[in-house]
C-alpha cells in the first residue's frame, strides 16, 4: 500500500514538474534550432543570439531596463533602509498596522497596481499642466514645459514604488535581531547617532540591505505589467519588447532573448537564495556557541 | 570618603503617563562602588539609563561635578556604560571593539599652540591602551577573535575593558552578570571589586541579586516602584533595615506585628522581649524583623515562645525550619535537627531583635506560609525581561 502510494505521488511529482518547466526547457531548446522554425528541430546554431545581439530595438531596451532596474534598486534601497529603521523605532501600535500597508503592494495584483499607477500619473499630469500654465504667465523667467507625458521617468518612479516594501521586509528582520543596546553603546563610546547610524547599525543590518536589494533588483528586471502601464510609449523595457515581437512575428529570436532573461533572473534568485541560507547557518552557529 | 561626583536632584521619569521614578534623590561620592538594588520594574535601570545620558527625566535634574548635565547627551558626558548582555559590536574583533572609543576621541593638538586644532589619538597609543586593558581583564591572545567566538564571561570582561579603556570618571554596569552561570558571577563579583580598586573609579551598579549587592558595593541604594527605600552599607541595610520591604528583600526574615512597649522593650504575642530600639512612641504598633540566624533552639520550658515545626529542609550547611507559632510561620535556620511535627521552645537575644516604624509594606512581607514558593524566587536570578521590555515603549 505505501510503495504503491509513494509510486503514485512520485508520478504525481513528475508531472508537475513537466507542466512547469517543459516549456521553458522547450523554449531554451528551440533558442538554439538552425531554422525558422518553432516546433522542428533543425541543427543547433547561436544565429538567433547572434541576431539578437545585432538588433538596436531589443538591445535598447535591454539597456532601458538594466538602467530602470539598477537605479529603481539603488533608490529603493536607500529609501527602504531608512524606511525600515523608522519602523523599527515606532511604537508597536503604530508600526504593525504602517507594517501591513507595506505589505499590500506585494500581494497585490500587479495590474492593479500599473493601472492606479498609470492613472495617478495621468491625473498629476493634468494638474501639472494647469500650474504650468498659470505658473508661466505669471513671469517671464522660468518656462515650466505644460504637457509631461509618460517615460523613462514614470517607469523608473513606478519600479522604486514596488521596489520599496521588499528591502523593507528584509531589512526589518535583522533590525530587530540586532541587540537594542549597540546603538547606546556607539554612543556611550563617543559616536554622535549619525556615527553610530554608520559604523554599527550598517554593518549589522548589512546582509539584510544586500538581500533587499537583489531581490529588488530581480523584480525589476522582470516585471512586465506595471512596466507597460507606466512606461508610455518612448520607453521600453526588455519584457514589454518581448511582448511587442510576440504580436508581429513569432521569430526564435524571442526564444533566445527570453533564455537569457530567464538565466538572469535564475542566477539572481539562487544567489539570494544561497546568502540567506548561509545568513541562517551562521546564526544557528551563533546560537549554539 | 571623598567628594561627591553625582547629584540626582527630585528625579521624576513616567512613560506614557505611568510613573517610574517617583522623586529619587541621591549623591553619590567618587570612587565609590554604589549598587542599586531592587525588583524587577522598580526604577534602577531607569536612573542608569539616565545618569548614562541615554532617557531623559520628565523632570529634575542630574549632576555632575556640580554641572547640570540633564542635556548633555551620551558621548559627550564622562561616564562609559556596561550593557546587559553586554551589547559588542558583533562585526568587530576585540581589539577593534575595545579600541572603538578611543577612535571616536578627538583631543587638542599638542603640536598646535592655540590648542583649537583636534586630533585623533595616535595608532601606537590605542595600541598600547588596548593592550594595557586586555592584560588588565587577562584576555592578552584574544585580540583578533570575534565577539561570538567568546564565552559568556569573556564577553563580560571585554565590555568592561571597552569601557574602561576610555578612562571615564564613572561606569555604569546594568545587571552585568545577569547572563552567567553561578559559579562564573561569584568569580566575576570578586574580578569586577578587584578591577574597581585597581583603576579607582565610581561604580554604578544595578542589580537585583541582593547578594551580589552585598558582596561589591560600598553603599546599597534599595529601589521599589519608582522611589528609593533606603540607602546605606551593606552593613546598615542587612541589620538595620528602614521597612518591611527592605528587610524582606535583603536576605531572609520573620516580620511580626509588634508594640513597642517602652523604650528597648517590644511586645509580641503578648509578651515582652528587651531589645536595643529606641526612639518610638509608647505603645506604637511597630514592625519587628528576626533574621532566622539570630533565632536560638531551647527546650520548650525555656522558650520565650512555643510553636510547632511543620517543615524542615536541608540546606547544607544548616537548616531551614519552618516554625508555626500561633498562626504566623517562621523561619529558623539551625544546625540542629528538628523533625516535623515537634514542639520546640525559642529565645531571641536583644540583639538579634530589629524594630521598624509602620510603613506601606506592612502586613506584606515576612510570613513563611507560602514558603516553598518564596524560596524558589529568591534563588533565581535570571535576567529581567519585563524591565527590558518596557524600554519599547519609550
Amino acid at each position: 500500500m505505501k510503495r504503491s502510494n509513494s509510486l503514485l505521488s512520485r508520478v504525481f511529482m513528475a508531472l508537475v514538474f513537466v507542466f512547469l518547466y517543459a516549456p521553458i526547457v522547450l523554449l531554451i531548446i528551440f533558442s538554439f534550432n538552425a531554422g525558422n522554425s518553432n516546433t522542428v528541430w533543425q541543427g543547433f546554431s547561436l544565429e538567433w543570439y547572434e541576431k539578437l545581439f545585432r538588433d538596436r530595438l531589443i538591445m535598447q531596451s535591454v539597456y532601458t531596463t538594466l538602467l530602470i532596474s539598477l537605479l529603481s534598486t539603488i533608490i529603493a534601497t536607500v529609501a527602504g533602509t531608512f524606511a525600515a529603521i523608522g519602523f523599527y523605532s515606532m511604537r508597536r501600535r503604530i508600526r504593525d498596522p504602517l507594517m501591513t500597508v507595506n505589505n499590500i503592494p506585494m500581494m497585490n495584483a500587479d495590474i492593479v497596481t500599473g493601472v492606479s499607477l498609470c492613472l495617478f500619473f495621468v491625473a498629476f499630469f493634468n494638474f501639472w499642466g494647469d500650474f504650468a500654465v498659470w505658473f508661466n504667465s505669471l513671469q517671464g523667467v522660468i518656462q515650466l514645459p505644460t504637457r509631461l507625458t509618460m517615460g523613462f521617468g514614470t517607469l523608473l518612479i513606478a519600479h522604486v514604488c514596488f521596489n520599496i516594501p521588499y528591502v523593507i521586509l528584509s531589512v526589518g528582520p535583522k533590525l530587530r535581531q540586532m541587540d537594542k543596546n549597540l546603538v547606546d553603546a556607539a554612543q556611550d563610546l563617543g559616536c554622535t547617532w549619525m556615527q553610530a547610524f554608520w559604523k554599527v547599525i550598517i554593518p549589522e543590518i548589512k546582509p539584510g540591505i544586500i538581500s533587499g536589494a537583489l531581490t529588488a533588483f530581480t523584480m525589476s528586471i522582470d516585471d512586465f505589467v506595471i512596466s507597460y502601464f507606466t512606461a508610455g510609449s518612448s520607453a521600453s523595457t526588455l519584457a514589454m519588447t518581448i511582448y511587442g515581437m510576440t504580436k508581429k512575428r513569432v521569430s526564435p529570436e524571442i526564444n533566445a532573448v527570453s533564455t537569457l532573461l530567464f538565466v538572469t533572473v535564475l542566477v539572481l534568485l539562487a544567489i539570494v537564495n544561497i546568502r540567506e541560507a548561509r545568513q541562517e547557518r551562521r546564526n544557528a552557529h551563533r546560537l549554539h556557541a | 570618603m571623598s567628594k561627591e561626583l553625582i547629584r540626582l536632584r527630585d528625579l521624576c521619569m513616567a512613560f506614557d503617563d505611568e510613573p517610574v521614578l517617583n522623586n529619587v534623590n541621591l549623591y553619590i561620592n567618587d570612587k565609590e562602588f554604589l549598587t542599586l538594588l531592587g525588583p524587577s520594574g522598580c526604577g534602577k535601570t531607569t536612573t542608569l539609563r539616565i545618569i548614562g545620558g541615554f532617557t531623559t527625566p520628565t523632570s529634575g535634574d542630574v549632576l555632575f561635578d556640580g554641572v547640570r548635565i540633564n542635556d548633555v547627551p551620551p558621548h559627550q558626558r564622562q561616564i562609559n556604560t556596561v550593557f546587559q548582555k553586554y551589547a559588542l559590536f558583533p562585526h568587530l574583533n576585540v581589539f577593534e571593539n575595545i579600541a572603538f572609543g578611543l577612535r571616536m576621541q578627538r583631543r587638542a593638538d599638542p603640536a598646535d599652540p592655540t590648542g583649537k586644532k583636534k586630533v585623533k589619538i595616535p595608532e601606537k597609543e590605542i595600541h598600547d591602551r588596548v593592550m594595557e586593558m586586555l592584560e588588565i581583564i587577562s584576555l592578552k591572545g584574544f585580540e583578533n577573535r570575534k565577539p561570538d567566538a567568546l564565552s559568556g564571561g569573556q564577553q563580560q570582561r571585554v565590555a568592561i575593558a571597552r569601557a574602561l579603556v576610555n578612562r571615564p570618571k564613572v561606569l555604569l554596569l546594568d545587571e552585568p552578570l545577569g547572563a552567567l552561570d553561578l559559579k562564573l558571577r561569584k568569580d566575576m563579583q570578586i574580578e569586577l571589586k578587584r578591577i574597581q580598586q585597581q583603576v579607582g573609579i565610581t561604580f554604578i551598579y544595578v542589580t537585583h541579586d541582593q547578594e551580589e549587592a552585598l558582596t561589591m558595593s560600598d553603599t546599597i541604594v534599595v529601589m521599589d516602584k519608582g522611589s528609593i527605600q533606603q540607602i546605606g552599607t551593606p552593613e546598615d541595610i542587612y541589620n538595620e533595615p528602614k521597612n518591611a520591604f527592605v528587610a524582606d528583600f535583603i536576605g531572609e526574615s520573620n516580620i511580626i506585628d509588634g508594640i513597642m512597649v517602652h523604650d528597648k522593650c517590644v511586645k509580641m504575642y503578648g509578651r515582652e522581649f528587651p531589645c536595643l530600639d529606641s526612639g518610638f512612641e509608647e505603645n506604637e504598633p511597630v514592625d519587628v524583623v528576626i533574621r532566622p540566624e539570630d533565632i536560638d533552639i531551647v527546650p520548650v520550658e525555656q522558650g520565650q515562645l512555643v510553636g510547632t515545626v511543620t517543615n524542615v529542609t536541608f540546606k547544607g550547611m544548616q537548616y531551614d525550619i519552618i516554625v508555626d507559632f500561633k498562626g504566623f510561620k517562621w523561619l529558623i535556620q539551625t544546625t540542629d535537627h528538628s523533625p516535623v511535627g515537634a514542639r520546640i521552645g525559642i529565645k531571641i537575644d536583644p540583639d538579634g531583635i530589629h524594630v521598624m516604624k509602620k510603613s506601606a509594606y506592612s502586613g506584606m512581607f515576612g510570613d513563611y506560609s507560602s514558603f516553598s514558593e518564596e524560596y524558589d524566587e529568591l534563588d533565581d536570578a535570571s535576567i529581567e525581561l519585563d524591565e527590558e521590555e518596557s524600554w519599547d515603549e519609550e
